[in-house]
Parts: C-alpha cells; structure tokens; sequence
C-alpha cells in the first residue's frame, strides 16, 4: 500500500488522477475501520487531512459551502444557526472522539444509507461538488446516492464540497436508535420547513438502500398548508393532517429487515419521527410568528 | 514507511510503519506505550482515547501517517506512576477502577471535558464520556471521579484560570 498525503487540492486531484483506486481518507472513522478489520485493502491511501482548501466553510450566495475536511465538530459548534438540522444530525454521531474526526464529506463519501448527514442534505436540498483534472462539477444531493455504500463520484472525483442553503425556516432531525450515543440509525429523519418558497423538504435514513427524499409526502404537506392558508396564519395543525404526512413518510420507505430492526417496525418508527418532526417543527414556526 | 511524531513532548520516531496501520498500533507496538488500550479497533469503546494536536480522538481510526510531525498525548503523558494526575487519582480514591483495562481512556476523555467545561453536572459528563465504554459497568463511580477531580482541579488553579481549563 502507498500512502499519500498531498498538502494542496491540485495535489489531490492529481493523486486521484493516477491512482483512480485511491482510497481517500479525512477523518478515518470509516475507512481505519475497514482497514483494522481487512475488509479493504487500497493501493493507495489518498490522506485528504492537509489539504487546506477542503479545511474550512464559507457563506456565499445563501448557502454554506462546507468544505469536505469540516469536521462535525465545527458544524455544532459554528453552523447551528445557518444549518440547524445538519447541526442537529452532526450532535447524534458516534460520541465526542468521533464528532472530532468525522466529517459530512466522509459522510458523503461513505454512502452509507445510516450516514446522519444525509437526511439534513437532502432536506436542506444540498448539492454535492466533485472535483477532477478536469474540473468540477455539481450534483443534487439526491442523484448522489446510488446504492448500499455506492454514490456517483466518478473514480478520478473527489467530494470536495457540500453547498448547503441556509435554513429559512424551522429544520429538525430525529433518529431512532438504542441509545444516545455511538448509535447506527435505526431509521432517521431530516425535516425542513421553508417558509421563502412555501416548500417542504425531507430526508429518510436507514430505510432503503439509499437516503432518500420523500417528494408525495413533501408535496402533500405543502399543498395543505397553501390550501388552508397555514403559512400566513399558523395556527397548530389538524390531527389528520400529521397523520396523513407520518403516513406518506413511512409509505415512501422501502426498509428491510436486519440486526438492528425489522422493516414494519422502521416503518412504524418513520411515522413517529415525521409526526413529531413535523409538530416540533411546525411550533417553532408559529412560535416565531410564521417567520 | 517511516513515521515522526511528537508524543508526550518528545520526538520519537518508527521505521517500516505499513502505510495502513493505526496511530494506535505505532504507539502500543513500536513506541512502547501500551496505556492507550486496543479493544474495539473501530472507535466504539474510547479505550484508545489520546490528544492528536490538543484534540480528543481514538488513536485505533487514525493512519499513522495522518499523524506524521503532529503532536500526541497519551495517558502516559499525564501523569506518572509516581505523580498521577489529579485525574487519575480521583479515579483511584472514587473506586472508578475495576478491571482497569477502560480507565486509561477514561481518565484522557475526561481530562479533555475538565479542559473545556471545569464544572460539568451529571448530563454532561454522561454525554462528553458517551464514547468510552466500561464493560465492568462501573459508570457511577466513574461520574463520582469526575466531579472529585473537577472540584480538585477548580480549587488547584489560580483564581480566574478555571475557566480557561487546566
């Protein structure tokens, strides 16, 4: 195995060029894991950790751009108010050691249908930048997620960046696991409110193949609430409208059954979590006014 | 490949590291500190806790390239058999210790939380020590440590340091 640590981006890119195998490693709490454990065996171990320009986030054009190397340190401690459900998802990974290391562009790398980035990513309507030789491009989070642990970076791509809109409205996330720390999602759930565009976003975890977006369940809601004139005048909602939002959530899941749960009871779970999302949610934004 | 890393103050350095191997591994196996534990090797149990330029992390989920000229601490760097860290003899003198074999992470993770937040009530240290786990479940002595360590830390430093950590 070779490892290689290029200290600048074109460095990197120029590294993935010639070994298009190369593992990259940020963080490590992934990849040393297939490497303790010999699941994996790169030529190239490609470390992304010095090099500067995917150290760091910006604002720009109401969006984040966070930088691949941002740890999900940084994000709770700087991003809570410009990201709050990223925020929210970074807060439940793994335990202080892991939140330290971790990073949502090894999130995104990974592919893993239980990464907690995901559901906030797709809430928030995130876009993904890959980064060749060649030069780069941009991918809505959602057409990144191919399969189990497979995305559509090309071989010569590096995630480089997640451009991320600033929240406009009340974001939540929630997660189902055995305990509250250093859990695998059972299933999760990223929910945006944005009252700018009167549009709602989702994110589901741990319950197919892929994170996925919602969209029946996301049109549904934002039809009843321009329906009812909710937006301007939000008062709690009906009953049978969470219900039926819960309903469509979980509808749009296709889970399986594994160590950690059954499929109806992920199902069953989705339907909680949009439920509660949705009315904490939804508090938030009456609570401020409709803001 | 060979390996350069300043561990607890001094430069030490390992020939034909192999380029996939563990922080962890290059300190137990050839650096001869074998305080940092390898339990779980996949950051689930904290036992390999360390500083990798003043930040807490699981030395087993970290190359040991990625740590090439950095600065690592280990619990060997804390204290010594003959002079503990006020840390570690809290958790002497609260019983925290039983098997011994998460203490050595344990006593890392908490000096880390102690640095940031000299004061943490119950939730906090639960949730700052979420990632070391005790398999002797031996959690509420170890919670009783911390608060004897905190107090004794608080009361050691000069008035107005305490915040700043110790």
């Amino acid at each position: 195995m070779e490892f290689v640590s290029p200290r600048t981006l074109d460095d990197a890119l120029a590294a993935k060029a010639a070994h298009p195998g190369a593992m990259p490693i940020m963080g490590g709490t992934d990849v040393m894991v297939e490497l303790n454990f010999d699941r994996h065996r790169p030529d190239v171990l490609l470390d992304l950790g010095r090099v500067a320009e995917l150290a760091d986030w910006s604002l720009d054009d109401g969006r984040v751009r966070l930088g691949a190397g941002v740890t999900y340190a940084r994000v709770i401690r700087e991003l809570g108010a410009e990201l709050p459900g990223l925020a929210m998802a970074s807060r439940t990974v793994g335990s202080p050691q892991i939140r330290n290391r971790g990073t949502v562009g090894g999130n995104l790398g990974a592919a893993s249908p239980a990464g907690d980035s995901h559901p906030p990513l797709l809430a928030a309507g995130a876009v993904v930048e890959l980064s060749s030789v060649s030069g780069v491009r941009y991918l809505p989070v959602a057409e990144f997620y191919l399969g189990v642990k497979r995305h559509a970076a090309a071989d010569t791509e590096l995630v480089t960046a997640v451009l991320v809109p600033r929240a406009t409205g009340p974001e939540q996330f929630c997660k189902i696991g055995t305990r509250n720390a250093m859990v695998i999602a059972v299933a999760a759930l990223g929910l945006a409110l944005r009252p700018d565009t009167r549009s709602i976003g989702t994110g589901i975890g741990s319950a197919a193949p892929t994170p996925f977006r919602a969209c029946d369940a996301e049109e549904f809601l934002a039809g009843a609430l321009d329906a009812d004139g909710l937006w301007d005048r939000p008062s709690p909602l009906p009953q049978a409208l969470v219900a039926e939002f819960g309903a469509r959530i979980a509808a749009a899941a296709a889970p399986i059954d594994d160590v950690r749960g059954t499929a109806p009871y992920r199902r069953h779970a989705l339907a909680v979590l949009a439920r509660r999302a949705l009315t904490w949610a939804w508090d938030e934004y009456a609570a401020a006014g409709g803001r | 490949m060979r390996i350069e890393i300043t561990v607890n103050g001094r430069t030490r350095e390992a020939d034909d590291v192999w380029e996939g191997e563990s922080l962890l591994y290059v300190l137990r196996e050839r650096l001869g500190l074998p305080g940092s534990k390898n339990a779980c090797e996949q950051g689930e149990c904290g036992s390999c806790s360390v500083y990798l330029d003043g930040v807490l992390v699981c030395a087993c989920l970290v190359a040991a390239g990625q740590a090439q000229g950095r600065e690592v601490v280990t619990v060997e760097g804390l204290g010594s058999a003959e002079r503990l860290h006020p840390v570690q003899q809290a958790f002497v003198e609260a019983g925290a210790v039983q098997c011994g074999f998460c203490t050595p992470g344990l006593v890392v993770a908490t000096h880390d939380l102690l640095a940031r937040s000299p004061h943490p009530d119950d939730a906090e240290i639960r949730e700052s020590l979420a990632g070391n786990l005790c398999r002797c479940t031996g959690y509420e002595k170890i919670i009783d440590a911390v608060h004897l360590a905190a107090g004794r830390l608080t009361a050691a430093a000069p008035s107005g340091a305490a915040e700043e950590g110790t």
